[in-house]
């Protein structure tokens, strides 16, 4: 029983890790579908910064999940080379980026809950995450800025800016609450001190949205309905199309170096 | 990357002899021309016309490269890859504000993009059908802007030149990343060497073609090499380039398309075979591959996001005129 | 149909503390805000910023070019205010 104790932890910081890394790389895929379609030339370029920060990020996790699995298998391996059931981004990554409005309000949900949740973590008792965390905070906490600025002016601006946000916040409302999610993974990630508790950020992540809210002239809805599945490798229809786009070259051209 | 040599520009002046002469002067006392000094109409016109062109051929330019974003096939090439379509918005950004020293809006130049006015480099109208082609891109293309911008960044007029000077040193990174793709390739499997040689095939003549047409029918070209907002002729890009990609092609044991090419000893550069222009002046008119969709896209982009930038203006609005409020209390 | 224009500002980069703010470039931007964040997109994407200046154009007073002689040539003949102006002996040494 007490050796098997190491191996059941490496393997739930396998999957922690790989949740977070497939997080940021499905939502900076997404992004990188803007690319040259945004509202404004500025916009297209901040867009794809914020893209840039997450498929950095996602890169870092790949790699260190691939150290702590320790069968060899290197960041592109673990990106490209899953079926969807193994992939455990939460629901709200995988939405489609609709438009400009729900777009934003995914990044707000996002980087509202990455903020403190990147900050608990600095203080991790891996060295690894707790340094992944320190540069992805200062990365999420500019993106915070940038989409707040957007949905107060949305929210704010014309009648049908604010239309258009309400849905948007309406549309995705449901998909937030994946993120405070502890099932037995984080549970122990927590315990072990190397992970956080993605419960208890729920009250910030209130206080920054509606903050936001209440500055956009628009309505908190009500949480009737939630959205679960992706931490267990549940996704919706839009996933394996994510994955088609994705995965492409790999799996049309196995094996090959790029 | 850049716009092909320009297309239909008009140097025509009617400013009297003593002003043109005057002017003239400073360009060959390489002085550099700023937006508040005079300058003749024609030469206002001429630049107006081709940092335009010049701009929207960055902004056209980041739709097929990236087309192939979502299908990068590793994360590193992900990352450069965005990255690299990204600077392209950025130099068209850049651009796009030096011809609006000369009194032109960007909303201006935009509604020329959009209603098929304006011109744009015609390499953007070939489609990009597989990951060699973003190797392919980066390599020939963004090889042939480096060839253009390079003499662009001692252009006459200032801002142009700055903007140039700023471009050049972001896209170093363009043309390497490309070629590390076309390596990557060509050291790979024979698929993916079949795969190098089938974009090189399709993009060596369109690249070729981005310099524009022969000296001899580049109307107006003599006017703008006198201003010095040109350095070299057409031609003379064209043959720099070629003899700078032909060495760089035999390292990758890639065979450049053109059974005519062949050195010239005495002249200590490539002869080539001749280009298909009509191919290019039926890409110049509309009717390429992918003009269409193109131009489709950026309507969309445009149109779709109109209420974004309305309600970021109205916000705006709103903001200042609550602020005088409080202000006035 | 041209829509309303948004504002054009002008950005200004320090590149590192010791250095002045230098001109950068523009962009468009309807609020200061959002020129602010669209410098920090636009212009330090390689790390070349430490702090950002946003100023709309149209804030920005110039003097006339064609009034550059009255303005700036009569200083060129105060050639007293330059070192070179004064001669001093060589055994002085450098001063």
């Amino acid at each position: 029983m007490a050796d098997l104790m190491p191996d059941m932890i490496a393997g739930a910081k396998f999957k922690y890790v790989l949740r977070l890394a497939d997080d940021q790389l499905i939502l900076g895929q997404r992004l990188g579908e803007w690319c040259g379609h945004a509202p404004t030339l500025e916009e297209d370029l901040a867009l794809a910064n914020i893209g840039l920060d997450l498929l950095g990020q996602a890169r870092s996790l790949f790699t260190y999940a691939g150290e702590v699995e320790g069968e060899g298998r290197s960041e592109d391996d673990l990106a490209f080379l899953r079926q969807e059931r193994d992939y455990f981004n939460a629901l709200l990554m995988e939405q489609p980026n609709g438009d400009f409005a729900v777009t934003i309000v995914r990044q707000l949900f996002h980087a509202a809950f990455m903020v403190p949740f990147w900050s608990a973590m600095t203080g991790s008792s891996d060295k690894t995450l707790a340094a992944v965390a320190a540069k992805s905070l200062k990365e999420v906490e500019y993106h915070l800025r940038h989409c707040s600025e957007w949905i107060i002016r949305l929210g704010d601006g014309t009648e049908e800016s604010h239309v258009r946000t309400q849905a948007a916040l309406d549309e995705l409302w449901g998909y937030a609450s994946e993120l405070f999610e502890m099932d037995e993974v984080a549970d122990e990630m927590l315990v072990t001190g190397v992970g956080v508790d993605a419960a208890a950020l729920k009250d910030d992540w209130d206080a920054t949205v509606d903050a936001v809210l209440a500055r956009a002239t628009l309505n908190r809805p009500e949480d009737s309905w939630s959205q679960t599945g992706g931490r267990s490798g549940q996704h919706s229809e839009h996933m394996g199309h994510i994955l088609s786009d994705l995965q492409y070259m790999q799996r049309t051209y196995p094996g090959l170096s790029w | 990357m850049y716009s092909q040599g320009l297309i239909g520009a008009d140097g025509t002046t009617h400013e009297d002899e003593e002003f043109l002469t005057a002017f003239q002067a400073r360009i060959d006392a390489e002085l550099k021309i700023e937006p508040n000094d005079p300058m003749p109409a024609g030469y206002r016109k001429t630049l107006v016309r081709q940092i335009a062109q010049h701009a929207h051929s960055e902004i056209v330019g980041m739709l097929p490269e990236g087309n192939w974003i979502t299908r990068a096939p590793t994360l590193r090439r992900k990352a450069a890859l965005l990255a690299k379509v990204q600077d392209e918005g950025g130099h068209g950004l850049y651009l796009y504000s030096a011809a609006e020293t000369l009194g032109v809006s960007r909303e201006e130049l935009v509604d020329q993009l959009l209603s098929g006015k304006a011109k744009y480099s015609s390499i953007f109208n070939y489609p990009t059908q597989t990951w060699a082609d973003i190797g392919t891109i980066g390599w020939l293309v963004d090889g042939a802007a480096i060839m253009n911008q390079i003499p662009l960044c001692r252009c006459s007029f200032g801002p142009y030149a700055r903007a140039m000077i700023r471009v050049c040193k972001e896209e170093s990174f363009h043309q390497r990343q490309g070629y590390e793709i076309m390596l990557t390739l060509c050291r790979g499997s024979d698929e993916q060497k079949a795969m190098a040689q089938d974009a090189l095939n399709r993009w060596w003549w369109p690249s070729l073609m981005m310099f524009g047409p022969h000296d001899a029918e580049s109307t107006h070209s003599d006017q703008s090499m006198a201003w010095k907002i040109k350095r070299f002729t057409n031609d003379e890009l064209r043959q720099k380039f070629i003899d700078a990609t032909v060495p760089q092609a035999e390292f990758l044991g890639l065979t450049v398309p053109d059974p005519e090419l062949k050195w010239n000893e005495d002249k200590g550069g490539y002869d080539h075979g001749e280009i298909d222009w009509n191919e290019f002046w039926s890409v110049v008119k509309g009717n390429g591959i992918c003009n269409r969709a193109r131009l489709k896209a950026r309507r969309m982009a445009h149109d779709d996001n109109a209420w974004v930038r309305e309600a970021a203006l109205a916000y705006a609005e709103k903001a200042s005129v609550r602020e005088t409020a409080v202000a006035a209390q | 149909m041209t829509e309303k224009n948004t504002p054009l500002w002008e950005v200004f980069i320090r590149a590192r503390n010791g250095l002045s703010h230098k001109h950068a470039g523009s962009l468009h931007a309807v609020d200061a805000e959002m020129a602010l964040q669209a410098a920090r997109d636009v212009y330090t994407r390689r790390g070349e910023g430490q702090s950002v200046w946003v100023v709309r154009s149209s804030d920005i007073v110039a003097s006339d070019p064609t009034e550059k002689e009255v303005m700036f040539e009569p200083t060129g003949s105060k050639i007293y205010r330059h070192p070179t102006f004064y001669d001093i002996p060589d055994d002085v040494g450098h001063m």
